[in-house]
């Protein structure tokens, strides 16, 4: 990303950004345009009628109609043009190619997860360039919204509801996301990027990003930890994120919110994971989404292993 | 417009003792008690209007959900009676009369029909009260409820169906609100009653008679909107 | 129109008070002491001053949370607060700008200060539901105090569902408030509709109506028709919180984007209740420091009235990209341009105004012309972000916050500020410093300027809003705008202490400082007397009619203050 790109616009990167781009600018400067005259007559009349003597007596000046008829059409005249441009770039963005390449994307608090047709999922959104993808997005607590400055994209992402965007990326690199739907604390950590691949090295990362069968549960677990956003809240070092660290969490006893401590083992773990609000941790608040609620057995297991593995 | 400059009292801010036989209740930073009139009247109107958009938000919220869930609302308001609606109706619309009789009276200083009136109207606002009660009871017996607590049993489990808890929630709100209004009501007639007793109205004056008249009619008028969109269709 | 009048003010009335060039100091600051006079008053003239010192120091509250809020950003990362703090000091910033602040402080402060007196009258037409208002208003605010003491309120100002039916419980206060202040708003309007109506002056046809208290009078619809609307979505919106209706929250089948709409319906009006007061002033401001009658009176009062009716067609142009549908987007999008129309009327007649005018450039007019460019700026961006497929890209980050900023702050609040400088000597009696009024003026530009004008060029960046981190390719715009927040800052106090200084240290205000023709300069002196007039006047020509009042070019000062005994129409 860096310092590309123009004094107002970060460097698009997707078919359609150069024609939102070009919209901007048109807009843009007509509004410079009047502006500067606005202001030039202002400063003008300022300097040239001002205030010489208290007896200034100035003529009557009588409203003139034709003034004002100019500036009912000529502003009338400009916002059309300019409305029927917008509406057009604004079709395409809504209308997605038929053969776009779909992906699922599911927002929640803070973090973004995107699932592919053949089952991988991912904290980070990868792409392929010069192909068309759909984005097929739902949140499952509060408002979220897509954002890719790059590609000149957004959408509200919500719950119980699917919203869709797509586009089509021009060159392999990689691109910042943010979460524009104000979803409270870590609004602004809801963060991930986009990385646009050639078509052939999206293949690969496709193949290579499911989850291998021979693979341990710790291993599994430590896939899942980033695929679901555990790692949004949770963090492997010690440090305090908006949840408890699981650096020596495991075999730990801690305090609970009622009062009460607690023994970190399987049970409790996997409790903690299936219904969040069961048990507060102490010092922290009941934020942890409930929707892990319906994690297989499987993956419950393979979390837990990958979290025991976590001491100092 | 006119009243503003054409009438004939003078602008003096204690004007007592200057000639002229001021009513008791005229306001000095007034004209003349025509405009002191006009203006409480167009006051009145204006406030009503936001009592209309207040209820309107209410009604679009009725409409969407009816206009996506047609059916479950058909269904739902079955669970209404519209005997006990009908009888409501018949009810407040007979209190309008009366409102608009006791303004009548008042005109032609006919103090005692207009109290008659006044009390007349109470016993109206009392009785679609009543009503309403039971009509609520009713519901709540079988767990129709506003929000969360709504859990249709005992009988009702036809109801048990998603998005009937909207109808629900926007009936409750709805005509709990108009009951809020109701309420009011019935204290500004009391109100108007006991000062009638005391003699406080004459055809020269009865403002928050003809205010409180204008304010009843527009309860009134909600509840005929209210009623065949809960009960009926 | 009646031509014979009947307002014979008798000589008893006269004995009554003691005529004014006697004993000069008797007017509606001093006839009453007391602190109950004050608390229990019906004078419109010293409600507007309790409104003027409840938004000052909401102003003040508000705006030291902004600087908290420019604190923060000033670089990546904790600064100053977490975010839960930060989302709250913002959600509180903007709550008590829009609704403590802005909404009430023009019509509440300066309309009801001069709005009577501009048309002739001795007060507004429901005086106790005028002292109403404030009471309510000041509960209102009392709401918010307990929301803040309470804590948590961390939705934003426009408490988006389900966010807000799930978060704390104190949001319950905040809403109450907004609703409260509601109410105090919709007397306002109300009360303003029926005194323009019905309690205008003898001669006060509705073309010689001061542009303020046209712009008034669009206000006020606005407000009635409006206000209620979010009346019912907040109650709506907690009866969603404690009762769990399914309105709004989709966990219940509840649709969020309908809470949007509701939100909107009101809010998108209500930035027309915030600026065309704003507007009203600038009329008045532009006209009397030009000494022209200003270009275009009937454009510029029908075109308030048009923004008002337009204003509630465009709300959905705030949800382009919430999944409402294209169609609904693209009607709004279409309708939200029209509305630059008659706003462009205004703006190119304000400052044809000045065209061979005689331009005086004291510190109200300085006001004026900085309202010209930041509004201008302001409304500029608005239609650009109405444009559907640019709004895509801009929708949620700085630029929205910078458009809004220049219109609410740039326009309604430097308006403000013009205004208050202007009715200052006739509000009390005391001329403030022009030098320091000068200075002050010019800091506030700049700084407004660095503060928010780089916000524009972060939000096109694609910096979102209400983040209370941002990535380290934005520190550097940060930094500069939150230097501008502290020169804007310190424009504002140096008005906070000049006024104060003048207050009691002020020179003494002639009747018409400024050779203005409006009633409150003409036929008032200053201040005015309880009663506004000692006979109510007879209006005989227009608001800026400068040419035929002669008297006003005359004497010493020539309309610098020279004035001082009563002018026509209270010369016996
Ligand atoms: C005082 C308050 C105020 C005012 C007056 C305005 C005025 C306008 N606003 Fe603004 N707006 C806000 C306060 C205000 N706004 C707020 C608070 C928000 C954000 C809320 C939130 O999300 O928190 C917002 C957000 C907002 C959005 C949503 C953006 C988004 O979230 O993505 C849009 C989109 O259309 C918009 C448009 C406009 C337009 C077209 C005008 C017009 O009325 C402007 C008209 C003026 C001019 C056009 C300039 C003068 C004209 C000329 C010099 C003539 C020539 C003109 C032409 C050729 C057009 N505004
Ligand atoms: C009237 C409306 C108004 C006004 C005037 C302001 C004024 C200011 N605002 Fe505010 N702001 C909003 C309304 C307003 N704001 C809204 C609606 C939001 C959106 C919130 C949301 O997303 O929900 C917002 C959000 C917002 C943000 C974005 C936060 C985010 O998205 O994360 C920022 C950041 O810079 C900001 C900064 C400022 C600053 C520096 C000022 C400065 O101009 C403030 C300067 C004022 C002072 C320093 C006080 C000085 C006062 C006195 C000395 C007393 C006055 C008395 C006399 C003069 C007599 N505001
Ligand atoms: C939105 C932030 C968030 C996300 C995402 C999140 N958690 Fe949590 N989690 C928390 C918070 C806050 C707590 C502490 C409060 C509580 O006990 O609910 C917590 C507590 C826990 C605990 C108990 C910790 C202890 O100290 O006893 C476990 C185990 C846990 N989370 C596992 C997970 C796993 C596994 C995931 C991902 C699949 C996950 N969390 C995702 C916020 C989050
Ligand atoms: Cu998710 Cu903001
Ligand atoms: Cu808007």
């Amino acid at each position: 990303m860096g310092d590309k790109g123009t004094f107002w616009l970060p460097e698009g990167a997707s078919t359609l950004a150069g024609e939102v781009d070009a919209l901007f600018y048109f807009v843009y400067w007509i509004s410079v345009v009047i502006f500067v005259a606005v202001i030039a007559a202002m400063v003008y009349f300022m300097i040239r009628y001002r205030r010489r003597t208290p007896h200034d007596r100035p003529p009557v000046v009588h409203e003139s109609k034709v003034l004002e008829v100019t500036w009912i059409v000529v502003p009338t005249i400009l916002v059309l043009i300019v409305f029927t441009w917008g509406f057009k770039v604004f079709l395409k963005l809504g209308v997605a190619p038929p053969d776009a390449y779909e992906i699922q994307v599911v927002g929640q608090k803070w973090s973004w997860q995107f699932n592919y047709p053949n089952g991988v999922r991912s904290s980070e959104l990868h792409v392929p360039v010069d192909r068309p993808v759909r984005l097929q997005m739902s949140s499952v607590d509060v408002l979220h919204s897509f954002y890719i400055p790059a590609f000149r994209v957004k959408q509200d992402v919500l719950p119980n509801r699917y919203t869709s965007i797509w586009f089509e990326a021009t060159r392999a690199d990689t691109f910042q996301v943010y979460c524009t739907e104000y979803c409270g604390t870590q609004h602004s950590g809801m963060l991930t990027k986009v990385i646009a691949h050639e078509q052939s090295a999206f293949e690969t990362w496709l193949q290579e990003s499911g989850i291998p069968d021979d693979a341990s549960p710790a291993q599994r677990g430590a896939l899942l930890y980033t695929q679901l956003g555990c790692q949004a809240c949770h963090s492997l070092d010690g440090t305090r994120l908006t949840g408890p660290s699981f650096q020596g969490l495991y075999g730990s006893t801690h305090g609970l919110a009622d009062g009460s401590s607690v023994e970190v083992d399987d049970n409790y773990l996997r409790e903690s994971i299936l219904e969040p609000s069961a048990k507060i941790v102490e010092g922290y608040a009941n934020v942890m989404p409930a929707s892990y609620g319906g994690l297989t057995e499987d993956e419950l297991t393979a979390l837990i292993a990958f979290i025991e593995e976590q001491q100092p | 417009m006119a009243s503003t400059t054409t009438t004939a009292a003078p602008a003096v801010e204690h004007g007592h003792g200057d000639g002229h036989a001021h009513h008791p209740r005229f306001q000095h930073h007034f004209v003349s008690m025509e405009q002191q009139f006009d203006s409480a009247k167009l006051g009145m109107w204006l406030f009503l209007i936001t009592e209309i958009l207040l209820f309107s938000g209410m009604f679009v919220a009725y409409t969407v959900y009816r206009v996506w869930h047609p059916e479950v609302f058909e269904v739902a308001s079955e669970a209404l009676n519209p005997f006990l609606g009908g009888l409501n109706t018949v009810v407040l619309l007979a209190s309008s009369l009366t409102v608009a009789l006791s303004i009548h009276f008042v005109q032609k200083d006919q103090i005692q029909k207009m109290n008659w009136m006044l009390l007349l109207t109470v016993l109206c606002a009392a009785i679609f009260m009543v009503v309403k009660y039971f009509e609520y009871t009713a519901k709540f017996e079988h767990g129709l409820y506003a929000g969360e607590a709504f859990h249709p049993h005992a009988g009702y489990e036809q109801f048990n169906i998603p998005y009937a808890r909207q109808f629900f929630s926007i009936y409750f709100v709805m005509t709990g609100i108009h009951g809020v209004h109701v309420l009011i009501g019935m204290g500004m007639f009391t109100w108007l009653y006991t000062r009638g007793l005391r003699g406080h109205f004459s055809s020269e004056w009865y403002t928050p008679v003809e205010l409180s008249g204008l304010y009843w009619h527009i309860v009134d008028l909600i509840w005929i909107f209210l009623f065949p969109l809960m009960y009926l269709i | 129109m009646a031509t014979v009048m009947h307002t014979d003010a008798p000589a008893e009335a006269a004995a009554h008070h003691h005529p004014e060039h006697h004993h000069p100091e008797h007017h509606y600051l001093n006839h009453e002491k007391t602190i109950w006079s004050w608390l229990s008053t019906v004078d419109h003239k010293r409600i507007g001053i309790m409104y003027a010192i409840s938004v000052a120091i909401f102003f003040l509250i508000a705006g030291v949370l902004a600087l908290l809020v420019r604190m923060e950003l000033l670089g990546p990362g904790e600064t100053i607060m977490g975010p839960d703090a930060y989302n709250q000091v913002f959600t509180l910033h903007a709550v008590m700008m829009v609704f403590l602040f802005i909404i009430p402080a023009v019509p509440g402060f300066l309309g009801n200060f001069a709005l009577p007196i501009q048309i002739g009258a001795k007060d507004v037409a429901f005086p106790r539901l005028n002292l109403a208002s404030w009471y309510i208003f000041m509960a209102g605010a009392a709401l918010a105090v307990i929301a803040i003491g309470v804590g948590q309120v961390d939705t934003g100002w426009t408490f988006y569902t389900p966010y807000s039916s799930d978060g704390s419980n104190s949001v319950f206060f905040v809403t109450l408030a907004v609703f409260v202040a509601g109410f105090a708003s919709i007397f306002t309007g109300i009360n303003f509709i029926v005194t323009i109506h019905k309690m205008r002056a003898p001669g006060m046809t509705w073309n010689r109506l001061p542009l303020f208290v046209w712009a008034l009078y669009a206000t006020s619809i606005v407000q009635v028709l409006a206000t209620p609307v979010i009346g019912i979505t907040m109650v709506l919106l907690f009866l969603e919180k404690f009762l769990g209706i399914g309105i709004f929250d989709p966990a219940l089948g509840g649709d969020p984007i309908l809470f949007q709409h509701f939100f909107w319906f009101y809010s998108h009006p209500a930035v027309y209740i915030m600026i065309l007061p704003a507007f009203g002033i600038i009329s008045e401001l532009v006209t009397v420091f030009s000494r022209q009658n200003i270009q275009g009176y009937t454009f510029i009062a029908l075109s308030s009235v048009a923004i008002a009716f337009l204003g509630f067609l465009v709300w959905g142009h705030h949800m382009f990209v919430s999944g409402q549908s294209a169609v609904s987007s693209i009607i709004f999008s279409l309708i939200t341009y029209l509305i630059g129309i008659p706003t462009g009327i205004k703006v190119l007649n304000w400052v044809s105004t000045m065209y061979k005018g005689s331009v005086w450039l004291q510190t109200p007019m300085l006001y004026a012309l900085s309202f010209l460019f930041l509004f201008t700026i302001g409304g500029l961006t608005g239609v650009m972000v109405g444009v559907l497929a640019v709004d895509v890209h801009l929708h949620d980050t700085y630029f929205i916050v910078a458009h809004f900023h220049y219109v609410m702050m740039g326009g309604t609040v430097i308006a403000l500020l013009g205004g208050f400088h202007y009715w200052w000597p006739k509000i009390t009696g005391k001329m403030y410093n022009e030098t320091l009024g000068k200075i002050a003026a010019i800091l506030i530009f700049i700084g407004f300027n660095i503060t928010f004008f780089t916000q524009f060029v972060l939000g096109s960046r694609g910096m979102p809003r209400r983040y209370y981190d941002y990535l380290p390719e934005f520190t550097a715009l940060h930094q500069i705008s939150t230097v501008g927040s502290w020169i804007l800052a310190l424009g504002l106090f140096m008005v906070l202490f000049y006024m104060i200084h003048s207050m009691f240290r002020g020179k003494k205000a002639p009747a018409n400082p400024w050779g203005a023709a409006t009633l409150e300069w003409t036929h008032c002196t200053s201040p005015p007397d309880p009663h506004n007039f000692h006979h109510t006047p007879i209006v005989t020509h227009g608001p800026y009619d400068y040419h035929a009042l002669e008297h006003l070019y005359e004497g010493d000062g020539v309309g610098d203050g020279a004035t001082v005994e009563a002018a026509p129409g209270q010369k016996h």
